[in-house]
């Protein structure tokens, strides 16, 4: 699934097919409630939390405006831990850095472990195109990859899916009805078939949780153990992390990993914590021969960088992609995932879509927010989400992205507004207007923007005409 | 206070949406300001703070509206609006907006010192009537708009002072959750912002009571936009009740 953008219409038109599909909304209710109530009883039974909140707030914000210090920090410490250390300016440079090894090492299949970065490098795409099978190991990655689909959200890449859509799904590729439908039955389905994939696979790829400077080493947090034998079964493991997914050291990890399953599930901690720090030495059981891993740039530097016009945007990089604000944000519970055509959907994708992939192609994405705040209640970042939108908003208009039509109802409206008399003016023919439509009390004009909304009715005398009558005194 | 004779001014900010659709509203705020002894003012000059240009990413057309309104509100005492979403405009936004102006910058957070919402004002000022100890007069439930609770934290200041006028609340689950307005969101995505407006309604509905108070001229247009005519739900300006509580 490639994506392509988001138009205001495109947007509109996908998010009207979820709200009408009362099985999809049961499903996205069901699974962002279930995400909702974990995280508050674990940030209930965390008493720190918010003070932890506060504080990855500022190691976060303080790593990012360093984050070249701590870059070949972590560069150095993970070469010598044995570790090779890739550089990706963008998506094609790094789906190439992947796939050139894959083909030198004459790799016929790759098993992955769930990795947005991947998602956003389109990397599936790239091995397939050079002939190297890719198998998704986390169950719910797999499932979106037989639907031949994209995430719908970033950690429940298929909660939109209903238990019978998954039987079918096994079904056709099994090419054979299941005996047994139970969860169970599927989950052990999926295992014996994935097994088998980890066994054969040549090269195993991952996302990066985190990358600890003051070691080199990568953290990835599953919870299926899948991310465990990606990165020790095959031969070969190879990890795709945006640059931004730096910590300083284990303290600040710490902090981080404390926030991270809260945030996302509600655990206390992910089931497996997984850390990589270089190949297998000789005294070691397992593990794999090579370890590369891609730091992927693809727009975050220019965030980063203070002197580039995006400044206003660095806060966005503190993000550690636990979710928590898709699943509060009532735009994305009623819109669902694949509105924002974007790996990235919620009050994140809306932000980081436009600025990593650009504005023009994804200028309905700052739009797709009632601006509620939401999700700055829940960020353990505490990401000011709403702030960027606005500049988001604003940049457009000085880009000209705006309908010339906007752009002229604003200028007009202003031009009115600025002049108290002209105002009451405008309001009382609008109120003429709408008595053409109006019948009992009702107004229904030939064009309702909002649908089926009830537009009011501007009365015979606004506030200030009252005034008068009122100012007695 | 008894010997107290200036009664202190304050200016109403009515704001564009009550100007022109809910006129009513405006008169509430005059008479609930007025019980409370003060003398109020309404700039005639006044239209709109530039929220809805401001939020579309017009910076330009909205810093047009918002000098306009610094200029006729900021040597008032106090200035109060009927509207969360409008002082929080004020409040928090003009010093954005105007951050690298220097004359409007130091303008704009003087005026915003002195911007307040109207529950928030009757409380700090202290107001509030003594609620009586007898039975409350109606029950309603309460939905938080987002500007009032999370921009500008207004969650207990509005319950109070409907409590102090004799009303109980009953809450409804995530009284915080947005109706679905956010001003041209309404108008450019509006499937989504009714399916939103249908679920907050919802909410309330299963509350059993009969009226829902909001402090946001906003929300409460977008609310009663998808009610049924002979709908048992009403929808209410805070207001208006304080305004019928007397
Ligand atoms: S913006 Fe905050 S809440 Fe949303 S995914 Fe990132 S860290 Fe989580």
């Amino acid at each position: 699934m490639i994506h392509t953008g988001c138009t205001v219409t495109q947007f509109r038109q996908e998010a009207t097919q979820t709200i009408g599909n009362a099985s999809l909304q049961k499903a996205l209710r069901g699974a962002t409630a279930h995400f909702v109530d974990g995280r508050q009883a674990a940030f209930d039974a965390f008493p720190d939390g918010e003070a932890i909140r506060d504080h990855l707030k500022e190691i976060r914000g303080a790593t990012i405006s360093n984050l070249a210090f701590y870059l070949e920090q972590f560069e150095q410490n993970a070469q010598a831990a044995g570790t090779i250390v890739h550089w990706a300016r963008n998506a094609e440079e790094a789906a190439a850095i992947v796939t050139s090894i894959a083909r030198e090492n004459g790799v016929m299949l790759a098993a992955k472990s769930k990795s947005m970065a991947t998602e956003e490098i389109k990397l599936n795409h790239a091995l397939e195109a050079a002939d190297v099978r890719v198998v998704e190991t986390d169950l719910g990655e797999w499932i979106i990859q037989l639907a031949g689909e994209s995430p719908y959200h970033i950690i429940g890449p298929a909660i939109h899916k209903t238990k019978e859509q998954i039987v079918d799904l096994f079904e056709e590729y099994r090419g054979r009805p299941l005996a047994d439908t139970s969860i169970a039955a599927l989950t052990a389905e999926a295992r014996h078939i994935l097994r088998q994939q980890f066994l054969e696979a040549g090269i195993g790829i991952s996302g990066g949780n985190m990358g600890v400077a003051e070691t080199g080493s990568l953290v990835l947090v599953t919870n299926e153990g899948n991310g465990r034998m990606v990165t020790t079964l095959p031969r070969i493991h190879v990890a795709v992390m945006g640059i931004e997914k730096i910590a300083p050291d284990w303290d600040a990890a710490a902090a981080w990993l404390s926030l991270l399953a809260r945030s996302a599930t509600g655990q206390p901690m992910s089931i497996y914590t997984t850390v990589v720090t270089g190949p297998r030495r000789p005294e070691d059981a397992d593990g794999p021969e090579e370890v590369h891993i891609v730091l992927l740039d693809n727009g975050r530097a220019s965030l980063a960088d203070t002197s580039s016009r995006k400044a206003d945007y660095a806060e966005i990089l503190q993000c550690i992609r636990c979710g928590a604000c898709l699943n509060v944000c009532p735009v994305y519970g009623e819109s669902g995932g694949h509105a924002y055509n974007s790996p990235y959907s919620g009050p994140i994708g809306a932000v980081i879509s436009p600025l990593l992939f650009g504005l023009e192609k994804y200028a309905a994405l700052p739009h797709a927010s009632t601006l509620c705040g939401a999700c700055v209640d829940v960020c353990p970042a505490r990401i000011d989400l709403p702030r960027m939108l606005l500049a988001l908003r604003a940049d457009e208009v000085e880009q000209g992205i705006p309908s010339p039509f906007e752009q002229f109802a604003e200028r007009a409206g202003t031009a009115v507004m600025g002049n108290a008399h002209l105002f009451n003016l405008a309001g009382k023919m609008a109120g003429w207007g709408q008595k053409m439509f109006t019948k009992n009390g009702t107004f229904t004009p030939p064009i309702n923007p909002t649908l089926d909304r009830n537009l009011p009715i501007r009365p015979q005398k606004s506030f200030r005409d009252l005034w008068n009558d009122l100012d007695t005194d | 206070m008894s010997n107290y004779t200036h009664k202190k001014k304050v200016a109403l900010l009515v704001t564009c949406l009550v100007d022109q659709a809910l006129p009513d509203i405006g008169v509430s705020t005059v008479n609930v300001l007025r019980r409370a002894g003060y003398d109020v003012a309404f700039p005639s000059a006044q239209t709109c703070c530039g929220q809805p240009s401001y939020n579309s990413g017009f910076h330009d057309e909205a810093k047009k509206l918002a000098r306009r309104t610094i200029d006729i509100f900021v040597d008032y005492e106090a200035v109060v609006l009927p509207s969360g979403s409008c002082t929080t405009m004020i409040r928090k936004e003009y010093p954005q907006l105007f951050k690298n102006d220097p004359k409007y910058y130091y303008l704009a957070l003087r005026l915003a010192k002195k911007t307040f919402e109207l529950g928030e004002f009757l409380n700090k000022e202290g107001k509030l009537p003594q609620a009586e100890a007898t039975e409350p007069k109606t029950a309603v439930t309460y939905h938080d708009s987002c500007h009032m609770c999370r921009m500008l934290d207004l969650r207990d200041e509005p319950r109070q002072a409907l409590t102090a006028h004799g009303y109980s609340i009953i809450e409804m689950e995530t009284s915080d959750r947005c109706c679905g307005f956010g001003g041209v969101f309404s108008v450019r995505m509006p499937e989504i912002s009714n399916a939103m407006t249908a679920d907050k309604l919802h909410e309330a509905r299963k509350t059993g009571m009969k009226t829902m108070v909001t402090s946001d001229p906003g929300c409460l247009i977008q609310m009663r936009g998808l009610l049924q005519e002979d709908d048992d739900l009403k929808i209410e300006h805070i207001a208006t009740m304080l305004d019928k509580a007397g």
